[in-house]
């Protein structure tokens, strides 16, 4: 959740970014300030280097060692050996069916919970957007589910689940929908719908918040002149409204793309280490924590990384393309 | 009644039936927890939609368990501590990054960007060794320290955007009295940016609170464990047996704070959350 916030003031830093300071006077002055400037910066500096850039380092560097969690300290080097290794039979990460599927399972998690959150948060902000009596009572209401914490919203979807005695099985009995209950958390084939929907539950709101600032900064005129020339509702949100909030639709699907392909809580607690829901966040965690093999978990928590980081250079590039092609 | 009145009344309803529906799939889980924390154990296994009778016993069973009051204690210390330093950080950087041009400013934005899109399994085992050396294993310190990981950044972000929006006239002013940026800083600076402060402490509050991976992979004892630890491990007998009583009156202690503070201050939060967002 932590990057869902920044990430969208980054857009207005670059659009202002400029690194090239004034020439000539009050050089003195100046000066000073730059130092002041590193010198504020150096805690924020050095507690990140503490806790993100160190640690990165030392994550790649216990990949490539046969480090145990009892002993960190007397890792031996042996290259590449974690992620591929041919021995007899090809061994490493690489090798593991068990890894290729909780990379597919993490790709199909986030292809269709974001689809889902895009399409429904678009919908909620439509309808937060319109002005009605009690709005701000039912934006309030959508909140809700942004801001009860993961584990516990994992936990209240377990139960409403729960195969013999969750609301949702009660209800599709009495509805007729099914004939007998299905095991949401358990089915092989189920499991991974039931994380989906606890997923998509918790963040549609984030991204109609978004969507809905973006809303709300659309010119009327456009609107008005539709309304007069008796345009069709669907035909002026489908020409004139979608392609105005896509770029705050974009700056929402990506965020939530990057915090569903490291996705943990809501899965670890719904289904535990199920193989039919691993992503690569509890692939990794199993490895170093449950298993204790610290090199060969650091190595699939480099793989993620190093996905991760590619999907963002992407993002980097397309969306400087975007504003270079904006200007 | 003519057509065109027929549709606009049937397109009134739709709207409603929309917002209701809406309503209902955003707060009923919180709701059913709520309902199902209020029943007596015995009639647990009987679904029911609504209040049938007040029994508070899951809350007192889960009130008078130590590790449970400890894990609150924690998690509250946790995300205090948190707020404080994040923000701490977050303004020193924020006057640097937004007041001053340097070189190398685009870059320490740009690895304040990186960072907040880390995976956190991605330095769980450098961070634990970090943690281990600096002798912060199983103590809130530890996840003080981790936690910074996700809070500062998008800390950092949003008072750097807010601290740009200030005219420059007012830093001016105090270069001329001579003021050092430090007293800059606090004296002209910080009394403006109290609503973007509440805002991203805040969030970083609600991030703080909602941790999971980290609390669970750094503590190891019961009395050490933050609430969405100590909550996802409430077990009963076996896997079947789960007191679901006692966990859902867990999740609404816990929940509840947050839900205040949300219906409070949803504003600030909303701006928090698209501060910058719209001209992406």
């Amino acid at each position: 959740m932590a990057t869902d916030e920044q990430g969208i003031a980054q857009a207005r830093h670059e659009a202002s970014s400029d690194d090239t300071p004034p020439r000539g006077r009050g050089t003195r002055v100046r000066r000073q300030r730059v130092r002041a400037a590193w010198l504020f910066l150096a805690p924020m500096l050095i507690v990140l280097t503490a806790v993100a850039g160190w640690p990165l380092v030392r994550t790649f560097w216990f990949s490539l060692t046969d480090a145990s969690l009892s002993s960190l300290d007397g890792a031996q080097f042996i290259g590449f050996d974690n992620y591929l290794v041919f021995d007899d039979g090809w061994y490493g990460i690489l090798a593991d069916p068990l890894w290729w599927q909780s990379v597919w399972n993490t790709l199909y998690f986030t292809l269709v919970s974001v689809s889902l959150e895009a399409v429904l948060g678009v919908i909620v902000a439509l309808v937060l957007n319109a002005h009605f009596r009690g709005r701000t009572l039912v934006r309030a209401a959508m909140l809700i589910p942004w801001a009860i914490p993961t584990v516990v919203s994992a936990k209240i979807w377990a139960w409403m689940l729960n195969d013999q005695f969750g609301i949702i099985n009660h209800l599709l009995l009495t509805i007729g929908l099914i004939d007998a209950p299905l095991s949401w958390t358990a089915d092989a084939s189920l499991s991974m719908w039931a994380v989906i929907m606890v997923d998509v539950w918790k963040a549609t709101p984030f991204v109609a918040l978004l969507v809905l600032a973006a809303l709300q900064m659309l010119p009327n005129d456009c609107y008005e002149a539709a309304k007069v020339d008796g345009i069709h509702p669907a035909k002026v949100f489908f020409r004139v409204t979608l392609p105005l909030i896509t770029p705050a639709l974009l700056v929402a699907v990506i965020f939530r793309a990057l915090d569903a392909l490291r996705v943990f809580d809501v899965i670890y607690v719904l289904t535990s280490n199920a193989a039919s829901t691993m992503t690569m966040s509890i692939y990794a965690r199993q490895q170093l924590v449950e298993f204790q093999d610290v090199g060969y978990g650091s190595a699939a928590s480099t793989l993620l990384f190093m996905i991760i980081a590619l999907v963002t250079v992407i993002y980097l590039y397309l969306g400087r393309r975007q504003l270079g092609g904006e200007q | 009644m003519s057509l065109r009145t027929l549709k606009a009344v049937l397109l009134k309803i739709g709207f409603w039936l929309l917002v209701a529906v809406l309503m209902v799939y955003a707060i009923f889980p919180f709701y059913y927890a709520v309902v199902t924390s209020l029943k007596p154990s015995s009639e647990l296994f009987e679904v029911s939609y609504w209040v049938d009778s007040v029994d508070l016993s899951n809350y007192a069973a889960v009130l008078s368990q130590p590790t449970f009051v400890a894990a609150i204690r924690n998690s509250v210390i946790v995300a205090l501590s948190v707020v404080a330093i994040a923000l701490l950080l977050g303004l020193t950087a924020a006057w640097a990054l937004g007041r001053v041009r340097f070189r190398g400013r685009t870059t320490v934005m740009m690895l304040v960007l990186g960072v907040s899109m880390f995976p956190q399994v991605a330095v769980l085992s450098g961070l634990f060794e970090v943690i281990r050396t600096l002798d912060l294993y199983n103590s809130p310190g530890g996840l003080i320290l981790s936690y910074t990981i996700f809070t500062l950044p998008f800390t950092v972000w949003i008072l750097t955007t807010f601290m740009r929006q200030l005219p420059d006239e007012l830093e001016e002013a105090a270069i001329v009295d001579g003021a050092s940026p430090w007293v800059t800083l606090t004296k002209v600076f910080m009394p403006l940016l109290w609503p973007a402060m509440a805002t991203t402490g805040l969030l970083a509050f609600i991030a703080a609170w909602n941790e999971f991976l980290f609390a669970l992979t750094f503590t190891l004892t019961d009395s050490q464990r933050t609430v969405p630890v100590a909550i996802a491990l409430i077990s009963g007998g076996s896997q079947y047996e789960l007191p679901w009583g006692p966990i859902m009156a867990a999740s609404v202690i816990v929940t509840v704070p947050l839900v205040v503070l949300v219906v409070i201050f949803q504003r600030r939060i909303v701006s928090g959350l698209t501060a910058g967002a719209v001209k992406g």
